[in-house]
């Protein structure tokens, strides 16, 4: 019993990653109908950025205060990229077929792989520590351990997904992000400015994203520039699982695909971990494509 | 109030409108009548710059509005009530009235618009809280167009808003348009397949054929030309 009481915690922990990344898929998604496959570079900067606040930048490590700078840091400094890489590589595509969008987005994704991995104006392509962050310790309840970063994970998660759910129901621009993806030419006609609200929505997927970063690299040993692809793809598996487009579809399907991941790896089959996961894509694309909490939707012609 | 001067517009290699020009004064009310794809929605979609116009002048206040993004225009006081409703279904009906009051920022007069909203279609009060993909068609349809006064047209444009609707609520429709014209003094551009309700209520029409104005005049004497009466009146 409490060896899964362990497991459930672990899984919690990873689910909470999935979720915070899973988020900007499918508001990205809900905006736009693509999928950002540059969203999980955005995830690998949010982890450097809290690498470089404290190596390069010296704000001081095992601190509360230090610790939650560098996570706001790294999500200011991500919105700031989200927000570009939507101005000058997808804008210019509007209108134009999702495919073509498709391939920039994998092309965006690749560009900041191969510059973070550069050297000379990147980090190099060698792993790298993760400094930490906020004071660490670890709990002991009975037999179950639970690690402070788990902790932090888990508050961090849940004042994030709190806070977006705030703006996403309860703000002008957040009512305004739902219009636009029910219907961009109704949006427009209420004088919704579609081009920032579709701004916006990056900014805010590229923080959370940011978050998913630094709070992944407190749980692992090292960061290096091609970190974002497995949990991006694992992310994009959440949000399917969930239903594309659906903001808390993405987050129970992060935490679903979290534990799902954790009990296979208790269950002995950690050589499976990764197949279990796109396993469920697979399944669950042959079952409910429209995912747990998504609606079917047809196609408009 | 409205100047549209020698419009063109294409889809790709299809010309929908061969230079149409028409004008709106001030609080009047002036109709588009036409068959499909006459080129009826693609005048409104034009002016309110949701389709790109090739040539011509769109002059609305005294300025040319063509080139615009949608949203500074509605900011001018241009709205438009599109075609097929487009209501968010996703929203509450509140919440799309306050999205249609998007750019508005007083919010005690943005509450009192609501009123004025509700006091017109008092079944939106009874529907507030309710999503509105629930809402019947010709509830949805108040619904598009309480959105669009709640951005406090100045003029308001309005596509087929008979569309799909009970012919019962047709009628109601039509008196709250004329209501919104007479008492509220917003200037409006009906665009309507129901020839005979639309000239009834109007003080002007034009008759759009393959995209081109073929006939104008009063609505009144619109309604007594044989040939109107044949086309688009059922004889």
């Amino acid at each position: 019993m409490s060896e899964f009481l362990q497991q459930l915690i672990n899984g919690l922990s990873l689910g909470a990653i999935y979720a915070l990344i899973a988020l900007g898929y499918t508001m990205v998604y809900g905006v736009l109908r693509f999928i950002n496959f540059a969203h999980s570079d955005v995830f690998m900067v949010g982890a450097f950025v809290g690498y470089y606040a404290i190596e390069k930048w010296h704000l001081p490590a095992n601190s509360i205060g230090g610790g939650l700078l560098a996570l706001a840091m790294a999500m200011a400094i991500c919105a700031a990229l989200g927000v570009l890489i939507e101005r000058f590589a997808y804008r210019p595509l509007r209108g134009r077929s999702t495919l073509s969008v498709l391939i920039t987005a994998i092309g965006v994704s690749l560009l900041l792989q191969n510059v973070a991995q550069n050297r000379q104006i990147g980090f190099g392509p060698n792993p790298k520590a993760f400094p930490n962050l906020f004071p660490y310790s670890n709990f002991h309840l009975g037999a179950l351990t639970v690690s402070s970063n788990q902790v932090i994970v888990l508050i961090v998660t849940l004042v994030l997904l709190a806070a977006l759910y705030f703006i996403v129901n309860h703000t002008r621009t957040g009512t305004a992000m739902r219009a636009l993806s029910f219907n961009p030419t109704a949006a427009s006609l209420v004088g919704i400015n579609n081009d920032f609200i579709i701004s916006f929505t990056f900014a805010l997927g590229s923080s959370l994203a940011a978050a998913g970063g630094i709070l992944y690299a407190l749980n692992y040993p090292s960061i290096d520039p091609l970190m974002g692809t497995l949990p991006g793809l694992k992310a994009f598996v959440a949000a399917v699982l969930g239903g594309i487009g659906n903001l808390p579809g993405a987050a129970v399907g992060g935490v679903v695909l979290g534990l799902v991941e954790t009990l296979v790896v208790a269950c002995g089959g950690s050589t499976y971990r990764d197949a279990v996961a796109f396993g469920v894509l697979i399944l669950i694309l042959l079952v409910r494509p429209s995912g747990l909490l998504g609606k079917a939707e047809r196609e408009k012609v | 109030m409205l100047e549209i001067k020698n419009l063109s517009v294409s889809y790709g290699a299809i010309k929908a409108l061969h230079g149409v020009s028409l004008s709106v004064k001030p609080g009047s009310i002036v109709t588009l009548i036409g068959s499909n794809g006459a080129g009826k929605s693609t005048t409104l979609r034009a002016v309110s710059s949701l389709v790109k116009v090739q040539t011509g002048e769109i002059v609305y206040d005294g300025k040319n509005i063509v080139g615009l993004p949608p949203h500074k225009i509605v900011a001018r006081g241009l709205a438009q009530v599109p075609e097929g409703r487009m209501v968010f279904a996703n929203l509450t009906v509140q919440e799309n009235l306050m999205m249609g009051a998007y750019l508005q920022r007083d919010t005690q007069a943005i509450r009192r618009d609501r009123d004025f909203v509700f006091g017109i279609f008092p079944r939106l009060q009874e529907r507030e809280k309710q999503i509105a993909g629930t809402l019947s068609g010709g509830e949805q349809q108040m619904l598009a167009i309480g959105r669009a006064l709640m951005s406090k047209p100045k003029f308001l444009m309005m596509d087929e808003p008979s569309l799909g609707i009970a012919p019962l609520l047709v009628k109601t429709i039509f008196e709250k348009i004329v209501e919104i014209n007479r008492q509220h003094g917003i200037t409006i551009l009906l665009v309507e397949q129901n020839a005979n309700l639309a000239l009834e209520i109007s003080h002007f029409g034009y008759v759009l054929e393959t995209g081109r104005i073929i006939l104008q005049n009063e609505s009144a004497a619109l309604r007594a030309d044989p040939k109107v009466r044949s086309a688009y009146l059922g004889g």
